[in-house]
């Protein structure tokens, strides 16, 4: 380690020897570094899970311009918008396609005894180009009344069962009075939203949900001409309808406008976001309480190397080795004790919550950054080592 | 290079602290020390040997006077002047100021990469080799918490001469240290000095060291007030 450094920087690694030697101190900073990156990457991680559940269901579908409600706020908690809208929209030059689709919460209670709620996507059975290629190879089975395609991860749901559907034996549960059959499996993972998801014809789901009907959906989804620029298109449409009572977004606009929604208008995403602040905010003290009782324990040293002809930078540099080496070293067990509770969660809470690469560079450079910043506020002291005290 | 002396010390003055505090600690001193052999300040304690010393080695600002150092006047000379100048002289201190975290080669190597990163090995046996000569050829890597008091003393004189400085300038670097690690000590220090052609100024209270100098100088009260050389 002390010959890579001293290659490195072609002198002594003063820092790291400083670090070394008092084996505690470095411990301690260590650990307040790996403790910091633990919370930032844990905060993350479910803030991560949470935009992934939120723009989860996107997958489901296959459009271009989302209408809604202006009331709504994001895909799955969203208003009813009239179908009148939906005839105006189709006379837009640039609209090929629409198609109402109808959102419910369904509460259910399994055979076990457990209450799940399940989101519910009633959509036409007949239009397979508003849904993504997995589900629109299976849209035709939903013709049937009351069956459903069902999330693998739904919650309350064992592996065994799943299997069993995916083996082609349906798997029936009661909900509002009715038994639904889900004979088909996809893969959404809703995670925050709701413990799964079920699609159904729209017809089922006026089934289910008898108060709905056909002339307010909770969306209107559009496809565009090939070619045409869906902004333009999205344009006109604003145009024409009413901007104070309806809403009309490119799918991009809408999952954007969704994840703002979850992470800043919701309080589960301001704790998160807080939390990753505490943890920035926990990691800047530790690093800098260590290195400025390391600096105020070497004045003595320092002063002895200015007195010797050493420049400013040179203890500068001491000060941002040390820094780095705790960037570096409290970096790699925060990184992979983080990734074993990821797995934990997983298997507990069954939300998506996975390291990417590009969290793993984005926190570690934040690291870097703060323990940085750490060591140019714990400089300051090294003016204190004046090498006329010495004799 | 040569024909400069290595110390012109010109109608010096200096005064601590501020307002009715304001205390002169150095009278009106003129002094010209040539180069090589060594020097000896003597004087009662608060005579200003330490603040005459820290004034020539550019580790405390000129107020008022002129202080020629290596034909490198203090007075008014900019930070990195005075950084520059520093590296070629050697210090040793009352205390060791060892660093506790390196190794007794590592803390000599810091006298030599003063001057850039350099040839590691060639360093290192530059390192060793003053070791070696006083007396530490058993002790290269160990930590300074692991030495006795004139071993780690020894260190520092190494660190001190081991970029072979100009002027070595040595504040009571016996005071720690019992007789006969003192005399060791000074003995190696004259003789180092001497091989490397060194200008050495020593602060000491010894007196089985005057023997060993050259030149004597007292100081009393911020005053000289004798100079005597030794032939
Ligand atoms: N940093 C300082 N602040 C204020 N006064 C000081 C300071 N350093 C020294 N003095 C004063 O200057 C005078 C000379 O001090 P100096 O340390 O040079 O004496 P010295 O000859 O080295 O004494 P000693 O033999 O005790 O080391 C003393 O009166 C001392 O009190
Ligand atoms: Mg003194």
């Amino acid at each position: 380690m002390s010959k890579l450094l001293s290659l490195l920087f072609g002198r002594l690694p003063i820092g790291w020897l400083q670090l070394s030697h008092s084996k505690g101190r470095l411990i301690a900073a260590v650990s307040g570094v790996a403790f910091a990156n633990l919370l930032v990457f844990m905060q993350l991680g479910i803030m991560g899970a949470l935009n992934n559940s939120t723009i989860a269901p996107y997958a489901l579908l296959d459009t271009d311009i989302i209408v809604s409600s202006q009331a709504g706020n994001t895909l799955t908690d969203s208003d009813n918008i009239a179908q009148v809208w939906m005839f105006q929209a189709l006379g837009v030059p640039g609209v090929s396609a629409a198609m109402p689709i109808y959102i419910g919460n369904l509460p259910i209670t399994l055979d076990d005894g457990t209450s799940v709620t399940l989101l519910v996507f009633g959509v036409d059975a007949t239009k397979p180009a508003f849904v993504s290629r997995a589900i629109a190879q299976l849209l035709g089975q939903l013709t049937i009344e009351n069956t459903a395609l069902i999330d693998k991860g739904t919650r309350g749901i064992p592996p065994d069962v799943i299997a069993d559907i995916i083996a082609g034996n349906a798997f029936s549960f009661e909900a509002n009075g009715r038994t639904i059959s889900a004979i088909a499996t996809m893969d959404v993972g809703g995670g925050f939203l709701a413990d799964g998801m079920i699609v159904t014809s729209d017809q089922s789901f006026f089934r289910l949900f008898a108060a709905r009907s056909s002339a307010a959906s909770n969306h209107i989804l559009l496809q565009v001409d090939e070619g045409v620029s869906h902004d333009a298109v999205a344009t006109r449409l604003r145009a024409i309808l009413p901007a104070h009572s309806v809403k009309v977004q490119t799918v991009q606009e809408a999952a954007g406008a969704d994840l703002a929604f979850m992470s800043t208008q919701r309080p589960t995403g301001i704790i998160f976001g807080f939390g990753v602040f505490m943890g920035i905010l926990v990691g800047l003290v530790i690093v800098y309480q260590v290195l400025s009782t390391d600096v105020a324990d070497h004045l003595g040293e320092y002063a002895t190397f200015k007195a010797m002809g050493y420049g400013s930078s040179f203890f500068l540099g001491i000060v941002f080795e040390e820094a780095i080496v705790l960037a570096v070293f409290g970096f790699i067990p925060g990184l992979i004790v983080s990734m074993g509770l990821y797995a934990g969660l997983v298997s507990v809470t069954g939300l998506p919550v996975e390291m990417d690469v590009g969290r793993a560079v984005l926190v570690f450079l934040g690291t870097l950054t703060a323990c940085t910043i750490s060591g140019a506020i714990a400089t300051r002291r090294l003016a204190r080592a004046d090498p006329a005290d010495l004799f | 290079m040569a024909d400069i002396d290595a110390i012109q010390v010109q109608d010096l003055n200096h005064f601590f602290g501020a307002g009715d505090a304001r205390k002169q600690a150095i009278f009106d001193i003129n002094l010209t020390i040539e180069r090589g052999g060594l020097t000896i300040l003597m004087g009662p304690s608060g005579s200003g040997k330490t603040t005459l010393l820290t004034l020539i080695g550019a580790l405390r600002d000129v107020q008022f006077g002129n202080i020629r150092v290596l034909g490198r006047e203090l007075n008014g000379a900019d930070q990195s002047a005075l950084v520059q100048l520093r590296r070629r002289l050697g210090f040793i201190f009352q205390a060791h100021n060892l660093h506790e975290s390196l190794t007794a080669t590592q803390n000599v190597m810091m006298g030599l990469q003063v001057h850039g990163p350099g040839n590691a090995a060639k360093q290192r046996a530059a390192v060793h080799h003053i070791l070696d000569l006083l007396g530490l050829s058993d002790r290269w890597d160990y930590l300074p918490g692991n030495l006795s008091g004139g071993q780690k003393q020894r260190v520092a004189v190494a660190r001190a001469l081991v970029s072979n400085p100009e002027i070595i300038l040595a504040d009571e670097p016996t005071a720690a240290l019992d007789k006969a690690s003192s005399q060791t000590v000074v003995e190696l220090l004259k003789a180092l000095g001497q091989r490397r052609g060194a200008t050495t100024v020593m602060v000491t209270h010894d007196p089985r060291i005057l023997e060993l100098a050259d030149r004597i100088i007292t100081l009393e009260d911020g005053r000289i007030v004798s100079d005597q050389r030794n032939n």
